[in-house]
């Protein structure tokens, strides 16, 4: 029988980590990722998981020390966040490019300055193009589900990249939800240990991400590219396998009530719930509007996409990152899917909640007002930014 | 070229098949007859491309892979090593 606990999504994350086997965890603690390594050390002091937990003096050691053990052979995981993540920017491309299939718990936090500790997705967005397979959890059941997936995944020989598993800061990490705990025996049949290609052995000596002159380093990150377009198939493979021994759905997009939808709300992470809400409410009235959450931002799922709005009126896309001096990073990427289409949807983005601004269900009928309007051929900005209190900002002329 | 997985050379001492000695500007030249037979300049050598096989040879370099980084002429306690300007 599978037991159910009241977890934070940090506790989901490191119990998942448990199931999994995980043989090295080299950690550097931040908020809101530090309950990750305080509850590893307690399974390990408890002798409750048999695991090498290094206690690093920065993240970019952390990230290092995961690199090399994970060269070994080993199975490895971490946790980071924001700062922290940032930190590790340099090695994060290095782990990718030696095809080091490491699994990351990310707290989502936003970036400094100014300090902030909580929601945004701007850190993970920042690491989008290092080759790590992107996964958003939209509650605490999903972290510890997409991280156990995420290391059947990543482990495919078909894949062999890193990936990381996203959870909104303290809106998922910090808050308690009944997790259903899977059974030891259950998530050993689903995963098996890892087999490297290649391993560092003293006895049959080899030489990992040597260098690489300009006449072949382009094939190099053509091979990395092709395992993620590979990475789609392989997901949808475990997703598949996961809900047949465990029963529960999970798909790179996930639709919700988007058959005769007009206008349709694409959502990363926690705001999905409140965005159901306000698609409910919105119906109950009448009103034509679905949503789609995205799971799996790398690999892009530019299939579902186009197949989820190609017959949408109006596409809004809500953010909870900026690329400044744009807009919100998933929009383009989101339009990209129509670039050459006959037949394109209007294609709106929300920067909204950066953070940790609460994001209400208000905010979201707000934004169906915005896109209903700019139906109606009214002018609409392309980048809209929700709440935003524009008469406070100091302006020097 | 195969492009293995992870940019991974399968096979150890591969480094050997790359002389390296081209990128050199200027050459260690060793004076035997100044020169002790101390070896200090086989233990400072990065790259390890000195050797001594008996006193009567002396020390020699591998011009394959010395980089002329000049530590040898450097360290040497009795200045038999020279740097002499490599020409091409």
């Amino acid at each position: 029988m599978a037991m159910k606990m009241v977890l934070r999504g940090n506790m989901a994350t490191a119990y998942a980590a448990k199931l999994a086997r995980v043989e090295v965890i080299p950690a550097y603690p931040i908020t809101p990722s530090t309950l990750f390594p305080e509850k590893i050390s307690e399974f390990v002091a408890n002798g409750e998981l048999k695991c090498q937990f290094i206690k690093c003096e920065s993240e970019h050691s952390a990230m290092s020390a995961c690199i090399g053990a994970s060269a070994t052979g080993a199975r490895v995981a971490t946790a980071t966040s924001s700062q922290g993540l940032a930190l590790m920017h340099e090695v994060v491309f290095i782990a990718a490019g030696l095809r080091l299939p490491i699994v990351m718990a990310i707290g989502n936090r936003a970036l400094s300055a100014p300090i902030n500790i909580w929601c945004d997705h701007q850190d993970t967005i920042a690491e989008r193009d290092s080759g790590w397979l992107q996964f958003y959890a939209e509650k605490n059941q999903e972290t510890l589900d997409l991280m156990l997936m995420a290391f059947k995944i990543c482990e495919d020989h078909r894949v062999l990249l890193p990936g990381m598993v996203g959870m909104d800061a303290f809106v998922l990490t910090h808050t308690m939800e009944c997790v259903d705990i899977p059974e030891q025996e259950e998530v050993d049949r689903f995963l098996p240990p890892y087999k490297p290609v290649y391993k560092l052995d003293v006895n049959n000596p080899m030489t990992f991400g040597a260098f690489s002159s300009p006449d072949n380093y382009m094939e190099f990150r053509y091979a990395v590219h092709m395992a993620m377009e590979s990475a789609v198939k392989v997901i949808d493979e475990v997703f598949e396998e996961f809900e047949k021994k465990f029963g529960r759905n999970y798909q790179r997009v996930v639709p919700f009530m988007v058959e005769d939808a007009e206008v349709i709300l694409v959502t990363i992470g926690s705001m999905t719930g409140t965005a159901r809400e306000a698609v409910r409410l919105l119906r109950s009235k009448g009103k034509k509007v679905g949503l789609l959450k995205i799971t799996t931002l790398r690999p892009f799922p530019k299939d579902l996409l186009k197949k989820y709005l190609k017959d949408a009126k109006v596409v809004v896309v809500l953010e909870r990152n900026i690329s400044l001096g744009f807009g919100g990073a998933v929009y383009p990427e989101i339009a990209a899917v129509f670039a050459n289409a006959a037949r394109r949807p209007k294609i709106y983005d929300f920067i909204i909640g950066l953070g940790g601004r609460d994001i209400v269900v208000e905010d979201i009928v707000k934004v169906y007002e915005i896109a209903m309007d700019a139906l109606k051929a009214k002018k609409a900005e392309m980048v809209e930014w929700i709440g935003v209190r524009k008469d406070e900002i100091e302006v020097i002329k | 070229m195969k492009i293995t997985i992870g940019a991974t050379v399968t096979e150890a001492g591969s480094s050997v098949r790359n002389k390296t000695g081209g990128w050199r500007n200027m050459r260690p030249v060793t004076d035997l007859a100044k020169c002790k037979r101390c070896g200090i300049c086989i233990i400072v050598c990065p790259d390890a491309v000195i050797s001594m096989k008996t006193r009567e040879e002396g020390p020699k370099t591998d011009y394959d892979y010395c980089k002329g980084c000049g530590i040898c002429a450097n360290e040497c306690p009795f200045k038999a090593i020279e740097m002499q300007q490599e020409e091409r």
